[in-house]
């Protein structure tokens, strides 16, 4: 207990104090420079109902459900590849080669997204230099499309690391049993390892789910205008709206709706785990 | 069937690792492109881009900001991560899954909140923002990844080893130097070095704490901006790459060699 | 008789609640092979550690070599330990490993050297000094802990399941040297386990532990012979079991109803955990005959057999008598000409008075 302490003070200190401010905040107003600090659900009512931030919600939910959806897609078959068909010496390999580019430098990771979808960028490029569009395209860079794609890159390699350890858990003489019984390959996939490795496929969700509602940089560099979401109205409002209680109270709400599409996630995994026994 | 499976699995996964390394190629590409415009088609091999680093003071400052913080954090998260860690896998505590949770939190947190909220936190108290700000912000991100490294390392440690010890005749202050200590030793140098990569390439928390000095994240947010300044820019991810991947090489060593000393064989990478 | 190293007396453990060890009340004498003895979750373990000073008793004194262990740490204790899973230090070589304990004591390098090639040489590793412990195999880890741990010269080596991390070969080859090396230093071997045979094999005399409490010391001998429970009885090797009415005592003998034998008198000295409360015989199925023809025996009981299990050396069967609904064990010694019966056969079973027991 003694040794935990500091650890934990820490993390009260600098978490669970802060997130608390930020909740008080949310119910005080701003009036120009001065903080009015009387209880007031004014900044919710703003959030809430005012179209441009319901639309910028909304839309951040669904760009973070379309991310969190292509990269436990693309992850899947990856983790699948690696657990199932790379010999067992070379899986801790390819772990790394998959996590490598993850360390190259954030900012400058998406940076590279903008040019290689960009008017005269790589895409583009290939493309016409294979003859196949004769016109640069225009719907690849600076729209929501863009963002999705670009935020799957950032964190398709989290994904597939918990998947990846769900397919290894699963006890290959179960799938033999499976093909013992009858069924082809697809039908074992279906029948016998997805439902199997679904732990894994809920935490890769998850934890791509929570991170990407909140991510502000990709939709800055690639987004457009059209591509903006929630996080960059947050920092709007503490910045240079100078509207911080309005901030906090995005931010709170944010946080909600994350925390309850979680706990459905946290339920559906419950729900996994104790199968249909 | 069997063969038609295993070369769709194999195509895909060529695919796939050219999506994913895609950014990582064309960083040093680009570096080394003899063109202001970061763009196709090449135009020829140089290294002046780089030469242009070594005269930007503003960036020399934002480098030494960014180290002075990274080397900040990585020691005191790894401080912390060996306390939690050791607290959570040798000691039973009330309630240790919740709290072991709640420290675990910043790692799945958005990290906009977290940099909203010190902020909140920071103004409120009237404190000044400068490194020191950015230094708590990062050592509470970096902590549980040093506690997830370090808890593998303390777990494959077997009870019995430090009882061994003490039933030897040792006193208990030098079997922690002598048993435990050399045993996650490999492990803390992990977590050092992890903490300190994660720190070095942090913006978010950063950019919302830094006040008049900048980190480097917080400084290439800045050039961005510039077409101009891109092409040295993308000399300078490619130092940030060889770097970051240098250290991480060095971190999967050291645990390896953690796992190797406790006679364990070794299994999956980082995380 | 030798005097006693370690006495316990009224020890008892609580975790919490749950009650592991009660009232334990114990004496190990100087340099006897002594073996705690008990199914699964019993309680050895704990009464090791005890011992050991890794657990410290809810009430109860202990004491050894004379002096009370209460308050003394396990880094002062006269005692040391092969842990189960070994706990070889695995960054340091066989020599170092070894030296530990000595370096701990501060003893001069010289001597350090000294001992530790004498106990190196004594557990058979010569030549593995500088090999990396965790390129060792099983046998020779048990090997480097014993000798740690025997280089200190303690006045007591505990042992913790020593043997069940080791294949069967092995097992056997380190039980005689176990049993070897305590009679080369002398020292007093405190062995827990669950396996009876190991027990029997090497002990000079086994406690056995049922729940926390200790339901026999005795020899190997007087517990598989004179086990003082049904419980021990069925624990150790195999027993069988009849109904038994005690119909009274005089003197030194006592007059027994038995299921299926009939009234009976037997000496009190057959009921080796007391009469009182005693309602079964007990009788080891090497006891029991199968009579062939012509052959005859004290006392003769028809049966019937009901399953036979050939083991090439030996013949198990299961034969049901008279008025008893489970069956009866009989093993019998496969000699040459010897029918093996088969089941539906009727047959004589042989028994002798001498060798039932009273047990409760
Ligand atoms: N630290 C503890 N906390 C709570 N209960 C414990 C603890 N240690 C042991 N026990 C309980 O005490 C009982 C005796 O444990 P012990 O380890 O002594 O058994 P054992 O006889 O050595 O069994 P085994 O043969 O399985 O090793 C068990 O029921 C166990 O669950
Ligand atoms: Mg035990």
């Amino acid at each position: 207990m003694l040794l935990i302490s500091p650890t934990l003070v820490f993390t009260l200190l600098m978490l669970a104090v802060p997130l608390i401010m930020v909740l008080a905040l949310s119910f005080w107003t701003q009036s120009y420079l001065t903080l009015d600090r009387s209880f007031s659900l004014e900044n919710y009512k703003t959030a809430w109902t005012e179209p441009m931030y319901q639309y910028l919600m909304a839309r951040s939910l669904k760009i973070s459900i379309f991310v969190t959806a292509l990269t436990v897609l693309l992850a899947y078959p990856v983790a699948y590849f690696i657990s199932f068909h790379v010999t067992p010496k070379r899986k801790a390999m390819w772990i790394f080669l998959i996590t490598i580019p993850f360390w190259t430098s954030y900012l400058m990771r998406i940076f590279l997204w903008k040019v290689i979808l960009g008017y005269n960028g790589v895409v583009n490029g290939s493309l016409m230099g294979l003859g196949l569009i004769e016109q640069p395209l225009s719907f690849i860079l600076y729209n929501q499309n863009a963002v999705v794609l670009t935020l799957a890159h950032s964190w398709v390699p989290f994904a597939i690391l918990p998947i990846f350890v769900a397919l290894e858990r699963v006890d290959r003489s179960l799938i033999e049993v499976a093909e013992d019984l009858g069924d082809n390959w697809l039908r074992r996939f279906f029948r016998v390892t997805l439902p199997l490795s679904m732990p894994g496929v809920i935490a890769a969700t998850i934890i791509v789910f929570i991170p990407t509602i909140g991510d502000y940089v990709t939709p800055r560099l690639v987004g457009g205008p059209n591509g903006l979401m929630i996080s960059n109205m947050i920092e709007l409002q503490f910045k240079k709206a100078n509207n911080a209680p309005l901030g906090a109270a995005l931010a709170i709400s944010a946080m909600a709706i994350v925390t309850c599409v979680t706990l459905v996630f946290v339920w559906m995994n419950r729900k996994f785990m104790r199968g249909p026994k | 069937m069997m063969r038609g499976k295993g070369y769709f699995f194999k195509w895909y996964v060529a695919l796939f690792l050219v999506f994913l390394y895609a950014p990582a190629i064309l960083l040093p590409v680009f570096a080394f492109n003899d063109s202001s415009i970061v763009s196709f088609p090449l135009k020829g091999f140089t290294t002046k881009w780089f030469e242009v680093l070594q005269s930007t003071e503003a960036l020399h400052v934002a480098v030494r900001n960014s180290l002075m913080i990274a080397v900040t954090t990585a020691i005191f998260s790894t401080i912390f991560g060996v306390l939690a860690a050791r607290a959570s896998t040798r000691f039973a505590f009330p309630a240790r899954r919740s709290i072991m949770g709640f420290i675990m939190l910043p790692m799945v947190l958005p990290e906009i909140i977290i940099g909203v909220s010190l902020l909140v936190v920071i103004i409120q108290l009237g404190f000044e923002l400068s490194l020191f700000t950015i230094i708590l912000g990062h050592i509470l991100i970096c902590t549980p990844f040093c506690i997830a490294i370090l808890s593998s390392a303390f777990m494959n440690l077997d009870r019995s080893l430090e009882e061994a010890s003490i039933d030897l005749g040792q006193t208990r202050w030098n079997t922690f130097w002598m048993v435990l200590f050399p045993l996650v030793m490999p492990g803390i140098v992990a977590s050092l070095l992890i903490a300190f990569t994660i720190s070095l390439d942090e913006f978010i928390i950063a950019f919302f704490l830094s006040g008049t000095e900048p980190t480097l994240p917080v400084y290439i947010w800045g050039q961005l901006r510039f077409p101009q300044k891109l092409p040295s820019l993308m000399a300078l991810g490619t130092l940030l790459l060889v770097l970051s991947i240098s250290l991480l090489v060095l971190a999967d060593y050291f645990r390896r060699r953690s796992l190797k000393k406790t006679g364990i064989e070794n299994s999956g990478g980082f995380l | 008789m030798t005097k006693p190293i370690i006495q316990l007396s009224g020890v008892d453990k609580f975790y919490g609640d749950f009650q592991a060890l009660s009232q334990i009340d114990l004496d190990i004498r100087t340099g006897e092979f002594f073996s705690l003895l008990g199914p699964s979750g019993c309680g050895k373990t704990t009464l090791l550690r005890s011992i050991a000073g890794f657990e410290t008793p809810s009430a109860g004194s202990l004491h050894i070599d004379g002096k009370s262990m209460d308050g003394v740490p396990a880094n002062k204790r006269p005692t040391n330990m092969v842990f189960q899973s070994y706990a070889i230090f695995p960054h340091m070589s066989v020599a170092e490993n070894v030296a530990y304990g000595l370096k701990a004591r501060r003893l001069p390098k010289a001597e350090i050297q000294e001992r530790v090639s004498e106990a190196i040489f004594m557990v058979g590793l010569q030549g593995f000094d500088n090999r990396a412990s965790h390129a060792l195999s099983g046998g020779q880890r048990q090997r480097v802990a014993l000798a740690r741990a025997l280089v200190l010269k303690p006045r007591v080596l505990l042992l913790d399941e020593p043997l069940s991390a080791l294949d069967k070969k092995m097992r056997e080859q380190m039980q005689s040297e176990l049993r070897r090396l305590q009679r080369a230093v002398g020292i007093t071997f405190v062995l827990v386990t669950h396996d009876q045979e190991e027990a029997l094999t090497m002990s000079d005399r086994i406690a056995v532990i049922f729940d926390g409490k200790i339901a026999q010391v005795a020899t190997p001998q007087m517990l598989y012979g004179m086990p003082s429970s049904r419980r021990v009885g069925n624990f150790i090797g195999m027993m069988n079991f009849l109904e038994a009415k005690i119909l009274g005592t005089s003197g030194e003998t006592v007059e027994v109803d038995v299921q299926s034998l009939g009234t009976l008198t037997l000496p009190l000295s057959q009921a080796p955990g007391g009469v009182e409360g005693c309602q079964s015989i007990g009788i080891r199925p090497e006891m029991l005959t199968i009579l062939a023809e012509g052959q005859t025996a004290e006392r003769e009981i028809e049966a019937v057999v009901s399953e036979v299990f050939y083991y090439g050396d030996m013949t198990y069967y299961d034969v049901t008598l008279p008025q008893k609904d489970a069956p009866v064990t009989v093993t019998m010694r496969n000699t040459a000409g010897r029918k093996v019966l088969a089941a539906g056969d009727t047959a004589r079973v042989g028994w002798s008075p001498v060798s039932l027991l009273l047990l409760q």
